[in-house]
């Protein structure tokens, strides 16, 4: 592990300060010492860009909302559930859904760093990752939530998961009122990445 | 808490700052190459995740606190480059790369599908669990590794010393207190365990409010 003396500069320090320099210097390095395949990056770098991403997991929502059965294999256990959906992977290899009710809402975060649901939800955004979320969403998520523009009523539980291991949490937003007519592509667009994270509700298209 | 990166419950941080859903998924170019760089390197096999995370932890304060997400990723991936000997300090200054020996072990774009498709399972075969839903426990205090000094642990400092209730159990899975030194996975029953926000916090923004965290076995005890 890196040394705690101040005296011994980290490795990290020899390169160069602006991080888009740095990241080109690794990666040239690398693919000097034939580590590394950029083919490879650009690969990795097209699946969370435009393969896997909060559609796969609002996909997983709609079809619970419209399927009892499905839903109940989502709940039981989400790794197989969403596994029949196509949808297993890295940072998803164990998947609990847990169910928004009127009684209880839930929200995910990750103290420690910035676990997260890749397969269905894809690469976290920024506020997820920032200092200001891992700290406030355990200790006040009702605040958190209304910078959201969320309030919930107090009789309404709010219950924060921390992801301290490798299970990855997807929320199961309440389906809208007057949803009734709609299939499942059309609820599956109502579903936003907030909302499966439980910074968000689902509304009604208006 | 024992290190910068264990900020759960810390006053002070601000509001959060919500993006919008169309917000590019890189905020900036370099983003993608670091998440892709690290993940390549990651597939030479040199060391686990538990392994990369703690060197993200054991940046210095002043480096966690000043780097973005990224370039903690970049920094901690520099810094394991060295320790597992992959690279070395003069060639991260620029110095003529040497020949490796791991070359054979380069990720493969046609590989990449399949390496992020099957991912890393941490469950494991083990020991039968010693709770059961619905038993009461007590969270180890102070947080800490046992087996390394400011070492490794998941169970963040604002969780130590907790009465909460097991809620979920996920059989056995890596530990990372000793994944993460080299100490090899001994697996251990995980639970979820859920407390009283009230309990960890001294007051709750609203009675019933509960937190839970993923928790080892080790890191419980029970409470009569």
């Amino acid at each position: 592990m890196p040394h705690d003396h101040a005296d011994d500069a980290p490795p990290h320090s020899l390169l160069p300060p602006e991080p888009a320099l740095r990241v080109k210097a690794l990666e040239t390095l690398l693919t000097r010492k034939g580590l590394v395949d950029p083919a490879a990056l650009d690969e990795i770098i097209e699946t969370y860009a435009h393969k896997v991403g909060p559609r796969n997991g609002a996909a997983v929502v709609a079809r619970a909302w419209v399927d009892a059965d499905f839903r109940a294999r989502l709940l039981a256990d989400a790794t197989a559930a969403v596994a029949e959906m196509g949808f297993a992977g890295r940072q998803g290899e164990h998947m609990v859904a847990v169910e928004n009710t009127p009684e209880q809402h839930n929200m995910v975060v990750c103290t420690l760093c910035s676990c997260y649901p890749w397969p269905l939800l894809g690469i976290p955004p920024g506020w997820y990752k920032s200092d200001a979320y891992r700290a406030r969403a355990v200790r006040e998520p009702r605040a958190v939530l209304a910078e959201f523009g969320v309030t919930l009523p107090d009789a309404t539980r709010v219950r924060v998961w921390d992801s301290t291991a490798e299970v990855r949490y997807l929320v199961l937003p309440m389906r809208p009122e007057g949803t009734g007519s709609m299939d499942e592509a059309a609820l599956a667009a109502l579903v936003s990445r907030d909302a499966m994270i439980g910074t968000a509700l689902v509304a009604a298209p208006t | 808490m024992s290190r910068v990166h264990d900020m759960g419950g810390r006053f002070g941080d601000g509001p959060v700052v919500p993006g919008s859903e169309d917000d590019p998924i890189f905020a900036q170019e370099w983003h993608a190459q670091a998440l892709a760089l690290t993940l390549a390197a990651g597939a030479l096999g040199q060391w686990n995740l538990d392994v990369s995370r703690h060197a993200r932890e054991c940046l210095s304060p002043g480096d966690y606190m000043a780097f973005s997400y990224y370039e903690k990723w970049l920094a901690g991936l520099a810094d394991l480059l060295v320790m597992r000997g992959v690279v070395t300090r003069a060639e991260l200054a620029g110095a003529i790369p040497a020949a490796s020996t791991l070359t054979d072990r380069r990720l493969k774009p046609e590989a990449v599908a399949g390496v992020l498709a099957r991912g890393g399972p941490a469950s494991r075969d083990g020991a039968a669990p010693r709770f059961a839903k619905g038993d009461r426990v007590r969270t180890r205090h102070p947080t800490r590794n046992v087996m390394v000094d400011g070492g490794h642990t998941r169970l963040p400092g604002y969780a130590a010393g907790l009465v909460g209730t097991v809620e979920l159990l996920h059989g056995c899975h890596v530990f990372p207190d000793a994944n993460a030194h080299d100490q090899g996975e001994q697996p251990e029953p995980l639970y979820t365990v859920v407390f009283d926000a009230a309990e960890a916090w001294g007051r709750a923004e609203a009675p019933g409010d509960t937190v839970s965290c993923d928790l080892w076995e080790s890191y419980l005890e029970p409470v009569a």
